[in-house]
């Protein structure tokens, strides 16, 4: 699995080299955008998990870092420990972190369904314990895993970043297809929307639930596995996604997976601009103000607003 | 036992009050009155858990391991050392609580406690209102001049002047600082700058980066723009450490000199190589130094606690203070902390096998350190070797301030900054 890293490896410079400097030399600033895509790829993935849990589910999970942090953790130690390759090491994080998410929602978070403010106390309570367990098991720091690919070609810029943004893309496709297109994603939503009839229509609703829940922290395991080649693996390191993820689900209203999508590309695009005009400080103050913005004159999120243009538009449903 | 149940209570009460310090009303009637009896007690509050544990862990190891040596080498003047050492868990209102606790109810005779500044301000108004003798061993910004507190760590000014004349003579005079965006990486920027100037170089460029930001992409896209000779790097915690592998996948490999990264939290141990190709760093220790004093101190260190990452920088610093610290007591033969305080104002050499960076000693009127200060550079394996050596003395109070804490200024109580006294710093 590893060599077909190398074989892209050798292909993708070619191609993207070639195709960067024709566009830099029609004057694209093609650092600005590289510097976009690394920044929409982090806010859409640190987001995409809480999409699904805060998003769909209702359930405010302060220990959605904890979860990536618990994807990071997976995969690292297979590679380090037990030696996997990095890809299956990746996947190894994610279903390991949905199954730790299957067996809290089973044992906590199923009682805290509708209880918005009790659900943040105990999962907070959660993520300390998770940090400080792991801190106890595992130590202060794990030895981290290099990133692969190396740069862009002919640029300073790590090529594995720029590349997180297709993942992104690919998750969040994968997980709107999954709700709607598919026979559990219809019946989970109507599990979320109305519990009571969807049971009356014969749908294992204990189940819906758990396994929504699940995928939601397979999902935040999935952004911490594909972190964890170009992250500090520390137990506290799921904090740094935590204001992010957040932002950017609020800012991206009711239609939780198209919002993060939106939310994503526009926070990342302000991000990205104002820290590659004024520094790192100054892009997550502009981040942070265009999401109170955003939430001040679209009290429904982004997504509030493409409902307002449809309805507009007459082509209501 | 008992003891435990009444501070848990007290904690609890606090809690609930919600107010950090609302014990200074009721420690008066628990104090034991005075230290006269067959121990020495000592406290010792450093991160085991918590945000500052990976840097914290060595300095309480080094306390402990430097305690067991003395205790069973007979002790200070005979007696055994007690010692206390709770867990502050990288929480300033928990090391109010317990530096209250220590003073008031433990009455300890000196106290070694904190990791970061923001930590040694939030307990410096106790110790002063308190008297009590501290011993404050993290490298850190400089400039604190107060009659209670020893710094026993170098300061910016000793590591940044070791490391930045070095890179400007082989690297060149265009500097990009990159800086953790807090009081103390800010400091750093300017002695920066100060240094620079003294040695005909310049800062150009200058980013200070939120302590919570750990995506550099533009970062280092700018400094790859900039094009500097070197940049040098105040990065500091868990975030920043990300920096170096994005900076190596980036391809960005221009030299970096450091007075933060690798001797605190060994990121060369941490990190995959050759994330920290060609850093260069301005210490008074790692645990790399290949002298037979310093190797004999590693083995001592890895023998008493083999689970241990390292033997950090600061490590050193709670190792060897402990024992000056028994020296002072022994010459003024007794624990009283006003006594122990004049003979350490007096000046001490540290010697031997109690200091493994080397013969060190103590600037008696300004209470810091004259360290053995060397520039430390990482290869491509992440080897660590030792480019250049020298003794640097603590300069700002003592030459550009003036402090004297021994005499005129034995009642002085606070921090002074560069800006105050260079034009080059805070521009």
């Amino acid at each position: 699995m590893t060599s077909g890293f190398g074989a892209t490896g050798l292909l993708t410079p070619l191609i993207i080299g070639d195709v960067l400097g024709a566009l830099d030399s029609i004057g694209v600033p093609v650092v600005q955008l590289l510097q976009m895509a690394d920044s929409i790829a982090f806010i859409t993935l640190a987001a995409i998990g809480l999409t699904v849990i805060f998003g769909m589910m209702g359930v405010i999970n302060l220990a959605h870092g904890e979860f990536i942090m618990m994807g990071a953790y997976i995969t690292t130690l297979s590679v380090n420990v037990v030696g996997l390759p990095l890809p299956v090491a990746m996947v190894l994080g994610a279903l390991g972190t949905a199954a730790f998410g299957a067996i809290i929602e089973r044992t906590i978070v199923r009682r805290l369904y509708g209880r918005l403010l009790d659900s943040m106390i105990v999962t907070f309570g959660l993520g300390l314990i998770l940090t400080q367990g792991t801190r106890i098991i595992f130590g202060n720091s794990l030895q981290s895993i290099g990133t692969p690919f190396g740069e862009v070609p002919g640029y300073t810029y790590s090529a594995y970043r720029v590349l997180l943004l297709f993942a992104a893309i690919a998750v969040l496709g994968g997980a709107y297809l999954v709700f709607t297109r598919t026979e559990f994603g219809i019946q989970a939503r109507a599990t979320i929307q109305d519990a009571e009839t969807a049971r009356a229509m014969g749908v294992d609703t204990d189940r819906m639930y758990t396994v929504t829940f699940a995928i939601g922290s397979g999902l935040a395991g999935l952004t911490g596995a594909l972190y964890a080649p170009s992250a500090t693996i520390v137990p506290g390191m799921g904090q740094s996604f935590l204001v992010e993820s957040f932002v950017t689900v609020v800012t991206g209203g009711s239609t939780v997976l198209l919002g993060t999508t939106l939310a994503g590309g526009v926070l990342g695009t302000i991000d990205a601009i104002f820290s590659n005009l004024y520094g790192n400080f100054i892009g997550q103050i502009a981040l942070l103000l265009t999401a109170i913005i955003v939430i001040r004159l679209l009290p429904d999120g982004l997504t509030g607003l493409a409902h307002t243009v449809r309805d507009k538009l007459g082509e209501r449903q | 036992m008992s003891d435990n149940h009444v501070s848990r209570r007290r904690v609890l009460a606090t809690g609930a009050a919600g107010v950090g310090t609302a014990l200074a009303g009721c420690g008066g009637g628990s104090g034991s009155g005075g230290s006269g009896g067959d121990t020495i007690k000592i406290g010792v509050l450093e991160d085991r858990s918590g945000n500052f544990s990976l840097v914290g862990t060595p300095k309480w190891r080094a306390s402990k391991l430097a305690v067991e040596e003395i205790n069973d080498n007979g002790g200070i003047m005979g007696q055994q050392i007690e010692l206390f050492d709770p867990d502050p868990q990288s929480d300033n209102q928990r090391y109010q609580q317990l530096t209250e606790r220590l003073i008031q109810q433990e009455d300890v005779d000196a106290l070694w406690a904190g990791y970061s500044s923001a930590t040694r301000e939030a307990i410096r108004p106790i110790i002063d209102r308190e008297d009590q003798l501290y011993f404050y061993t993290t490298q850190y910004e400089g400039g604190v001049a107060d009659k209670n507190v020893f710094c026993m760590g170098s300061t910016a000014r000793q590591q940044l002047g070791s490391v930045v004349p070095y890179m400007i003579e082989n690297f060149g005079t265009d500097i990009y600082t990159i800086a953790a965006d807090y009081n103390f990486g800010q400091l750093s920027a300017d002695w920066v700058k100060v240094i620079a100037q003294e040695n005909g170089a310049s800062v150009n460029n200058e980013e200070f980066i939120p302590l919570s930001n750990q995506n550099f992409g533009s970062t280092i896209s700018n400094i790859q723009e900039a094009d500097p000779d070197f940049v040098m790097a105040i990065l500091v915690g868990n975030n920043h450490s990300s920096f170096w592998n994005q900076r190596t996948s980036a391809g960005l490999d221009i030299p970096m000199g450091t007075s933060t990264v690798m001797a605190q939290s060994y990121q060369h141990k941490r990190l995959e190589a050759p994330a920290l190709q060609d850093v260069y760093g301005g210490f008074n220790y790692m645990e790399e130094i290949p002298t037979d004093r310093n190797e004999d101190y590693v083995s001592r260190y890895y023998d008493r606690f083999p689970d241990a990452g390292y033997a950090n920088q600061e490590s050193v610093n709670n190792y060897f203070s402990m024992y000056m610290y028994k020296e002072a007591v022994e010459e003024a033969g007794t624990t009283d902390q006003e006594a122990v305080r004049d003979v350490l104002e007096g000046g001490m050499e540290v010697t031997g096998d109690q200091s493994p960076e080397g013969d060190i000693s103590l600037q008696g009127p300004v209470h810091h350190m004259t360290h053995n200060m060397r520039v430390m550079r990482c290869d491509a394996e992440h080897n660590i070797t030792v480019e250049d050596e020298r003794q640097i003395p603590e300069q700002f109070l003592s030459e550009t301030v003036g402090i004297d804490l021994s005499g005129e200024d034995s009642e002085l109580e606070r921090q002074f900054t560069p800006t105050e006294y260079y034009d080059a710093a805070g521009e």
